[in-house]
């Protein structure tokens, strides 16, 4: 029982707010060393950790042509560019990014999109964009709500897209683990047609709390303009 | 063939000269260990490819890591302010340029569904062109190279320099968070070899009463969830969970549908990943790259998300998988 003495302190690591770098080097020495690991042992866990999952951090190599592209004005230029769309809003632009993502990442096209390939550059812009057209300057805390929601279009598009493919991580970790573990014969194809119901689900669901989003800008953004016009008048 | 290895290497080297540039930079206060830590890194990632053929012993780069940690999170590391052009003169160049800026943008998911659909089954000599395997983390690397030197071409911008400083500065930007996921997967791996799983599984086991379906499915699922939030990783928390409950109760004693248990399974998992601070790189990572004032938005945006399809995967677990 002792070893869970690590999860818990990953579990008052992150109450108490302590930065998680931290928590987790703290966490997995003291796993290590309870769990009857030497600290050599630990320090090589450590170092196979680092080195067997690389592939997570190799997003940074786009960082330096989406960042020279913002230099020459991508943002603003995706920003004038929705402006041009009449009916698309926020949210219907939105719900459209989860569906793109979600599709993309069904049929295998998991990097394809990305926070720093897509969403920062583009998908970013063009919701402010659409929201600046109906509303005009929007204030920070509006801003911050609508990039949350777009990271969060990512999100969901990507969890809920990625097990409908077949040669998918976790298709594969599930196929491999039960396989090896209890020597039976899963096939990834009857693994993936069961995460379609939950896909559905998720397309419905934070689809329609984007759509939602557009009445909730609406609501926030028409006091926030009755608040500084009736201001102005105060002032006058 | 072009190997996966090469782009870990091309990665690696962008960080060091990254880190270099840091060093020199006066605007930050904190340039050394800002320096340090980045230059850590990017050697820790040439250096991984010998750990991982095991040329190499892991030990020295786990020291490393560690060293790594205590920089970012005893506050060694800061930002510079980023050398970049005025809010005036991107939107004249945009105006100016207009939706041409787009093209080296898309030639990244251009390039990389190539590679994905196309390349991935061409050979040459017998061998493939690509890594097997590896084929979507080459198509993004190479669309970025690819992007990058359309990019460059376009706007006539001669000076390597330029996109590098930019990419620099997001790294500073992203900070700590970008080592995150990788530590994470080390805890998830030191979890398992100490036997937290068996813990959790015998824990798991004491506590579920006999006979009652619906009760172990609600324990599968909200195992699955709650320990992808503590580890930040669906994957890590799957065999803790289907070794505790989902393969002896749900399928073992309940007779339920394998493919249907273990794959709503996962996707109750990423119900936590959603939701966790842990899930550095989904949720962290992004609040950062979109300079939120707020690190937990993007968490709060998926929250209630999350715990509806939380309920979804319980409902359809129960309706389909006996």
């Amino acid at each position: 029982m002792i070893v869970l003495l690590g999860v818990l302190v990953v579990v008052i690591g992150f109450a108490t707010k302590r930065n998680p770098l931290l928590v987790v080097g703290v966490a997995g020495i003291a796993t290590g060393l309870l769990g009857g690991l030497s600290p050599g042992k630990v320090l090589a866990a450590f170092g196979d950790g680092f080195a067997g999952s690389r592939a997570v951090t190799i997003f940074a190599i786009t960082l330096p042509v989406i960042g020279l592209l913002e230099r020459y004005g991508l943002q603003e230029q995706a920003r004038r560019l929705i402006a041009r769309f009449a009916g698309l809003t926020t949210g219907r632009f939105l719900a459209l990014y989860l569906g793109l993502r979600q599709i993309g990442a069904a049929v295998g096209l998991t990097n394809v999109f990305g926070h720093a390939q897509t969403v920062r550059p583009l998908a970013v812009p063009m919701a402010e964009g659409a929201a600046e057209r109906k509303f005009g300057q929007l204030p920070d805390r509006t801003r911050e709500k609508v990039r949350s929601f777009s990271a969060s279009a990512d999100n969901v598009g990507l969890f809920f897209g990625e097990d409908v493919f077949l040669a998918v991580g976790s298709i594969l970790l599930i196929t491999g683990f039960v396989n090896t573990t209890y020597g039976t014969h899963l096939e990834p194809l009857q693994l993936a047609l069961w995460a379609i119901p939950t896909a559905v689900c998720a397309f419905v669901v934070h689809g329609w709390r984007l759509l939602r989003l557009d009445r909730q800008l609406e609501r926030e953004l028409l006091t926030a303009h009755v608040h500084n016009t009736a201001a102005v008048e105060a002032a006058q | 063939m072009i190997k996966a290895e090469w782009f870990y290497w091309l990665v690696g080297l962008s960080f060091l000269v990254m880190a270099s540039q840091m060093v020199t930079d006066r605007s930050n206060p904190k340039r050394f260990g800002t320096g340090a830590f980045w230059g850590l890194i990017g050697a820790g990632f040439i250096y991984s490819s010998w750990v991982v053929t095991k040329q190499a012993p892991p030990e020295p780069l786990g020291a490393a890591v560690l060293v790594m940690a205590c920089l970012a999170g005893f506050g060694f590391t800061g930002r510079g302010t980023p050398r970049t052009t005025t809010p005036e003169q991107r939107a004249a160049s945009a105006a100016k340029l207009g939706n041409k800026l787009f093209v080296p943008a898309l030639t990244i998911p251009a390039v990389a569904m190539a590679c994905a659909i196309g390349v991935k089954h061409l050979s040459i000599g017998g061998r493939p062109v690509l890594q097997e395997g590896s084929e979507t983390i080459l198509g993004l690397g190479i669309g970025a190279v690819v992007a990058l030197i359309v990019g460059m071409v376009m706007l006539r911008e001669k000076r390597i320099s330029v996109p590098v400083q930019s990419g620099r500065s997001m790294l500073e930007a992203m900070g700590w968070a970008m080592l995150l996921p990788q530590m994470l997967a080390t805890l998830g791996a030191i979890f398992q070899v100490s036997g937290v799983g068996d813990q959790v599984g015998k824990l798991a086991t004491s506590v579920l009463p006999e006979d009652s379906l619906y009760i172990a499915i609600v324990v599968y699922c909200v195992g699955m969830f709650a320990f992808t939030m503590i580890m930040g990783n669906a994957f890590a928390a799957f065999p803790v969970m289907t070794a505790a409950v989902g393969w002896p109760v749900l399928i073992g004693h309940f007779d339920g549908n394998p493919a249907a248990v273990l794959a709503i399974g996962m996707l109750a998992g990423f119900c936590g990943t959603l939701v966790t601070p842990m899930a550095a790189n989904f949720n962290i990572v992004p609040a950062a790259l979109l300079e939120l004032k707020d690190q937990y938005g993007p968490i709060k945006a998926q929250l209630p998300t999350a715990g509806v399809l939380l309920g979804c995967n319980i409902v359809i677990m129960a309706l389909f998988a006996f």
